[in-house]
C-alpha cells in the first residue's frame, strides 16, 4: 500500500520562501564541468555515494580473494606477501574509503540539510573540497598496488614498529599514509560543515529537540570527528617523519615508544567505530517508525543515548590494547562495558517503535531489522571482549574478526536500508522491491554464514592474518562455510547493481512514497536547487506527517508548541 | 543557541572528569593529554556559544512557535558553482604525492593551491557565481 502525496501546499503564506533564495531554477555549467564545479550538497553527496559504493565493490573483491585463499588450509591462490597486502588493503579500503565516507559523506550530505529545512550545507565550497580530498585520498591509497614493493602490508592499523622504514620500506606504505592524510582532512572538513549547518541553518521552529534522529546522530558524529580525526592525522605525520626525517617517536632505539602509536591510533580508532555506526543507527531510527506507522519510541532517550555513546567512546580506546600489558585494565574495561547501556537503550527503543505497529515489510524495513539483529550479535560479542580475561583468550584470533565483521556488516545492511529508503528521494524513482528483498536475504544470511564459523574458529584458537592454517578437517569445514557466506554477500552486492539497472527511471516516486515523517519528504523528488519551494510549519519532530495528517493527535513533546 | 552551547559544555565537562580520573589513576601521559585537549575542544566553542546566547534573543530556529515567515529573507550567499575547491583538492593531492614521488611535485601542487587561494578569495569578494 503506497500512498503518494503529490500536493505541496503549505500554511506558509509568503509565496516565495527565503530559503529558496528566490532562485528555484538553477543555471550553472553542464556535464563534466558541472560535476567539477558543483557546490550543491545533493550532487556532492551523490558523488560520495557512488565513489564509496565503488570502494565497497573493490574492497569486497579483495575480500573474495582472501576467502578464496582460506577456503582450504594450504591455499595457493596468492603468495604470503600478497596475502598481507590483501588484508591490509581490504581493511583500509573498507574502513577509510567506504564505511567512513559513506557514513558521513554520502547520504548524510544529501539528507541532513533537507531534514532541517536548509538550502545547502553551511560551507558549500568546503563541502566540495571535502569530496575532492576524499577522492584524491582514495586514489593515493590505491596507487600503492601499482608501485614496486606493492601496497601497504602492515595491517589496517599500521602498528609501529612494523610500519617503520626498516620493516616496511617502499612507496606503498607512504601512499597509505598520504592517502589517510587526505581523507582525514576531508573528514574534518565534513565535520565542521555538518556542525555549522545544524547549528545555524535550521528552519524556523526546527528546535534542536525536533530534529530527526538521523540529523542528531550526524551532529554527534561530527563532534566526534572533530575530536578524533586530528589525532590520527597528527599521528600519521609523526609516522611519516619517523620513516623519512630521522625522528624516533615510535622507535625504542631512539628513545621513542611504539605503544604511543597504538594509543594515538585507537584514540582515533574507537571513536571512529562509533563515527561509522551512529549514522546507520540514525538511518534505521528514521525507517523503523515510518514502516511501523508510529512515531519513534523514546525520542529523547534516543538523543540521550547517542550523546552518552559519544561521551563514553572517548574513554575506551585501550580495550584494543589490553594485551600490551601497559594499560589500565579496570578503567577501560568499565568504560567499555558502560557503552552497552546506551546501546541497549537504542535496541530497546527500536523494538518499542515496532511494538504493536502496523508493520510494512518493505525492503528498507527488512534491511533495518536485519541491521538491528546483526548489530546486536556484534555488540554483544563486543561486551565479551571488553572483559580483559576473555580478551586475553581471544585477542588476535578469528573471534575478533568475527566481532567486528558482525558490526560492520550490520552497517552495510543498514546502509542498504538507507539507500532503499532515500534512493527514491534522491533519484526520483523507486527501486525494485522484489530484487531488494532477495538482496536482503542473501546479505543477511550470508553475513551470519560468514561470521558464525569465524566465532567458533576464534574460540578454537585460529589466529587472524594468516594465509595458511593447520590441516584440521573441522577448521577446513568452518573456513569453507565462511567462504560460502562471503560469496553470498558478494551476490547480494551484485543484486544491488542489478536492481539499479532494472529499476532505472521506471517508477516515479512522487514526493512521499512512504508516508514518511520528516522534511525531506515534503519537497519534490529529487529536490530542487536549494531544496525547498515552501516549508510547512514545524510543530513537532514530524512536520511532514503533521502536515499530511492534520487531524491526528500531536506528539506529547510536540505539545509545548501550543 | 543555548541548547547547543550546553551540549558542548556538558561533553567537555564529562571529558574533563574522565581525564582527571584516568590521568591520576594511570599516570599514563599520552591518553591524559589527548583527553585533556578533547575537553578543551568542547569547552572552547561551547563557552563561546554560551557567551553569545546570553547576548542575543532566541533565533527563529530556537523558537518552538516560530512561523516560516520568520525565516524569510536573505540568508547568505550560496555560490552555485566554483572551480576552486577542485583546484585546491588537486593541489593538496600533488603535495601529498610529493611526499612519496619526490619534491618536484610540489611545483604543480603549490601552484594549484596558490591559484585556488587567490581565485577563491576573489570569488568570495564577488559573492560567488550563482
Ligand atoms: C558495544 C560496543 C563495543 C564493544 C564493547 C567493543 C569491544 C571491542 C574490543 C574489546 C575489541 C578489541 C579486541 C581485541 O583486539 O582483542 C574490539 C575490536 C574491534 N571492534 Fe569492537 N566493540 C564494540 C562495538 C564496535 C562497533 C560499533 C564497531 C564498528 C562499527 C566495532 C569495530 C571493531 C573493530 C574494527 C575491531 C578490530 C580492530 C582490529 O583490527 O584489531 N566494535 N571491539
Ligand atoms: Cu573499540
Amino acid at each position: 500500500m503506497i500512498s503518494t502525496i503529490d500536493k505541496v501546499t503549505t500554511e506558509s503564506h509568503g509565496d516565495d520562501h527565503g530559503h529558496s533564495h528566490g532562485h528555484a531554477e538553477h543555471h550553472g555549467p553542464r556535464g563534466i564541468l558541472n560535476w567539477l564545479t558543483t557546490t550543491d550538497h545533493k550532487i556532492i553527496g551523490l558523488s560520495y555515494t557512488i565513489t564509496s559504493v565503488i570502494m565497497l565493490v573493490i574492497g569486497g573483491a579483495l575480500a573474495e580473494v582472501i576467502r578464496g585463499q582460506l577456503a582450504n588450509p594450504n591455499g595457493h591462490l596468492v603468495t604470503m606477501a600478497q596475502y598481507n597486502e590483501l588484508f591490509t588493503m581490504h581493511g583500509s579500503i573498507m574502513i577509510y574509503l567506504f564505511a567512513g565516507p559513506f557514513a558521513f559523506g554520502a547520504l548524510a550530505n544529501i539528507i541532513v540539510p533537507i531534514q532541517i529545512g536548509a538550502p545547502d550545507m553551511a560551507f558549500p565550497r568546503l563541502n566540495a573540497l571535502s569530496y575532492w580530498l576524499y577522492l584524491t585520498g582514495a586514489i593515493t591509497m590505491l596507487l600503492g598496488f601499482f608501485v614496486t614493493g606493492g601496497a601497504a602490508n602492515f595491517g589496517w592499523v599500521g602498528y609501529a614498529p612494523l610500519s617503520d622504514a626498516i620493516y616496511s620500506p617502499g612507496a606503498g606504505a607512504d601512499l597509505w599514509i598520504g592517502g589517510l592524510m587526505l581523507t582525514g582532512f576531508s573528514a574534518i572538513f565534513t565535520g565542521v560543515n555538518i556542525c555549522a549547518t545544524v547549528f545555524y541553518l535550521r528552519a524556523p521552529g526546527m528546535t534542536l529537540f525536533r530534529m530527526p534522529i538521523f540529523t542528531w546522530n550526524l551532529l554527534v558524529v561530527s563532534i566526534l570527528i572533530l575530536l578524533a580525526f586530528p589525532v590520527l592525522t597528527a599521528g600519521l605525520i609523526m609516522l611519516y617523519s619517523d620513516r623519512h626525517l630521522g625522528t624516533h617517536i615510535y622507535t625504542v632505539v631512539g628513545g621513542g615508544s611504539p605503544v604511543l602509536w597504538q594509543h594515538i591510533f585507537w584514540f582515533w580508532g574507537h571513536p571512529e567505530v562509533y563515527i561509522l555506526a551512529l549514522p546507520f543507527f540514525g538511518m534505521v531510527t528514521e525507517i523503523i517508525p515510518v514502516f511501523s506507522k508510529k512515531p519513534v519510541f523514546g525520542y529523547k532517550g534516543m538523543v540521550f543515548a547517542t550523546l552518552t555513546i559519544a561521551a563514553l567512546s572517548l574513554g575506551v580506546w585501550a580495550h584494543h590494547m589490553f594485551t600490551t600489558g601497559v594499560v589500565l585494565l579496570p578503567f577501560f574495561s568499565i568504560m567499555s562495558l558502560l557503552i552497552a547501556v546506551p546501546t541497549g537503550i537504542k535496541i530497546f527503543n527500536w523494538i518499542g517503535s515496532m511494538w504493536r505497529g502496523q508493520i510494512w515489510f518493505s525492503a528498507a524495513m527488512l534491511f533495518s531489522i536485519g541491521f538491528v539483529v546483526t548489530f546486536l550479535i556484534g555488540g554483544l560479542t563486543g561486551v565479551y571482549l571488553a572483559s580483559p580475561p576473555l580478551d586475553f583468550f581471544t585477542h588476535d584470533t578469528y573471534f575478533i574478526v568475527a566481532h567486528f565483521h558482525s558490526v560492520v556488516m550490520a552497517l552495510v545492511i543498514g546502509g542498504m536500508a538507507g539507500l532503499y529508503y532515500w534512493g527514491p528521494k534522491i533519484t526520483g524513482y523507486m527501486l525494485n522491491e522484489r530484487i531488494g528483498k532477495t538482496q536482503f536475504w542473501f546479505l543477511f544470511i550470508g553475513t551470519q554464514v560468514f561470521t558464525i564459523p569465524q566465532y567458533i574458529l576464534g574460540l578454537q584458537g585460529m589466529p587472524r592474518r594468516m594465509a595458511i592454517y593447520p590441516n584440521d578437517p573441522q577448521w577446513q569445514t568452518l573456513n569453507t562455510w565462511s567462504s560460502v557466506g562471503a560469496i553470498m554477500i558478494g551476490i547480494s552486492t551484485l543484486l544491488f547493481i542489478v536492481n539499479i539497472v532494472a529499476s532505472w527511471k521506471k517508477h516515479p516516486a512522487g514526493d512521499n512514497p512512504w508516508d514518511a515523517h520528516t522534511l525531506e519528504w515534503f519537497t519534490t523528488s529529487p529536490p530542487p536547487h536549494h531544496n525547498f519551494f515552501r516549508l510547512p510549519q514545524i510543530r513537532s519532530e514530524r512536520p511532514t506527517w503533521d502536515h499530511n495528517h492534520p487531524d491526528a493527535k500531536t506528539l506529547a513533546h510536540g505539545k509545548d508548541a501550543h | 543557541m543555548r541548547v547547543e552551547a550546553k551540549i558542548l559544555i556538558a561533553l567537555g565537562l564529562f571529558f574533563g572528569l574522565m581525564c582527571a580520573v584516568y590521568w591520576t589513576w594511570s599516570l599514563e601521559n599520552a591518553g591524559g593529554v589527548m583527553m585533556f585537549f578533547g575537553m578543551g575542544l568542547c569547552l572552547l566553542p561551547g563557552s563561546y556559544y554560551y557567551w553569545w546566547s546570553r547576548r542575543m534573543g532566541p533565533r527563529a530556529e530556537d523558537d518552538p512557535n516560530a512561523t516560516q515567515e520568520a525565516g524569510a529573507g536573505y540568508i547568505d550567499a550560496f555560490p552555485g558553482s566554483s572551480i576552486f575547491p577542485f583546484t585546491l583538492g588537486m593541489g593538496a593531492f600533488f603535495i601529498v604525492l610529493a611526499l612519496v614521488f619526490g619534491s618536484w611535485m610540489l611545483v604543480p601542487g603549490l601552484g594549484l593551491v596558490i591559484w585556488a587561494a587567490l581565485g577563491g578569495i576573489a570569488e568570495g569578494r564577488r559573492g560567488g557565481s550563482r
